[in-house]
């Protein structure tokens, strides 16, 4: 880490585990979903991979993904910590 | 959707607030342009949600710098590009109070100059970072902290400003309809000279909605023409399919008002102020579209 100026370099986790500003987590149910695949296309985060599996790491519970399926297969639960 | 790249440009995750659709735009901005690409981000939200030293979210090149030195930051860096024989792109990615009103003269500036550069301009109607305080781009009736019995004036007209210098391209976006984005950013950064971008970004905690609302209220911006979609490649204007269809019928301008707690209150008067405003653009616009002036 010799830099002539201070700078950042690119890290997963630069903000930290986002995960743990959840309030409520989305839940899949696999046997309504229908891979549309348009929950992966709005989440903001990107926490959403191509077999729809979310990175609960990461998530930060928005709810996008339940409020924009179109077979409503995501539900957001509650977290109990 | 096989045509959109799925690398991802933004690290998980940022410190972005959940469900903020400038975080959105970003990826969908940095699938399009790739990783030879520059970002150059004045203060705004964008400058804080990269994440802490010496650490970023970011996995491409970002100069971070002040509000009013943007674009004119951007000038010098495509000049530079331009004399290596590089094709990198430069990406100016920057909020509506560092464009409409801070950033406004460097921005004209540049244009003029004929800056090879792309400008995107992510307008959460607020200076959202700060803690909601109005700006040039709020609507009238919005309630922000410094507004709060809702804003007398109206909003700026940025993109007949912008219109006024002449660019290559030019047009309006919003990431509840990515898809869209994307070609605009494409189309933006495969035309030579400078090329402008005014993205609608609904903002959660500054318009009062749900984290889980903002996609929605995007969308609701569209159908109620509050935010018309709309591309401009040399002087010709056309409007963009979302709004086609928005434009022949609308939906009721109080179903976008009702759901944002900025705009309770509102009185029926500035409501209708609010209507007639987007039936002016609006047929300005299709006058535009038909080539009748």
């Amino acid at each position: 880490m010799n830099d002539p100026v201070a700078m950042s370099r690119p890290k997963k986790g630069a903000a930290g585990m986002t995960g743990s500003w959840r309030t409520f987590r989305p839940v899949v149910d696999r046997e309504a979903c229908n891979a549309c695949g348009l929950c992966a296309m709005y989440c903001p985060d990107g926490c959403i991979n191509e077999e729809h599996e979310i990175d609960l790491d990461y998530c930060k519970g928005c709810g996008i993904c339940a409020q924009e399926c179109p077979k409503k297969a995501i539900k957001m639960e509650r977290e109990e910590r | 959707m096989a045509e959109i790249p799925k690398e991802e440009y933004l690290e998980k995750c940022t410190t972005a607030c959940a469900g903020c659709t400038s975080s959105l735009t970003l990826r969908y901005v940095l699938k399009a342009a790739g990783p030879d690409t520059v970002l150059v981000v004045p203060a705004c939200c964008t400058s804080i949600l990269q994440g802490i030293y010496p650490n970023t979210a970011f996995n491409v090149p970002v100069y971070n710098i002040a509000f009013a030195a943007a674009a004119a930051c951007a000038s010098g860096m495509s000049e530079a590009f331009a004399s290596m024989g590089k094709k990198t792109n430069v990406i100016v990615y920057a909020g509506d109070g560092g464009t409409i009103d801070i950033g406004i003269q460097a921005l004209s500036g540049a244009l003029e100059r004929g800056t090879d550069f792309l400008y995107i301009c992510y307008d959460n109607e607020a200076y959202g970072n700060t803690g909601m305080q109005r700006s040039g781009a709020t609507p009238m009736g919005a309630r922000t902290t410094t507004t709060p019995g809702g804003k007398t004036n109206a909003k700026k007209d940025l993109d007949r400003i912008i219109a006024a210098h002449n660019i290559p391209y030019q047009a309006t976006a919003t990431p509840a309809y990515p898809k869209d984005l994307y070609e605009k950013v494409k189309t933006a950064l495969a035309t030579p000279g400078p090329s402008f971008i005014h993205i609608l970004a609904p903002c959660p905690p500054g318009w009062r909605i749900a984290s889980d609302m903002s996609v929605a209220v995007g969308k609701l911006a569209v159908k109620t023409g509050s935010w018309v979609l709309w591309e401009r490649k040399y002087g010709e204007l056309s409007i963009s399919s979302p709004s086609k269809g928005a434009m022949k019928k609308r939906a009721p301008l109080r179903d976008y008002l009702s759901v944002q707690g900025r705009f309770k209150g509102i009185s029926d008067s500035t409501v209708n102020e609010l209507e007639q405003a987007i039936e002016k653009n609006i047929a300005q616009l299709a006058k535009e579209e038909a080539g009748e002036c």
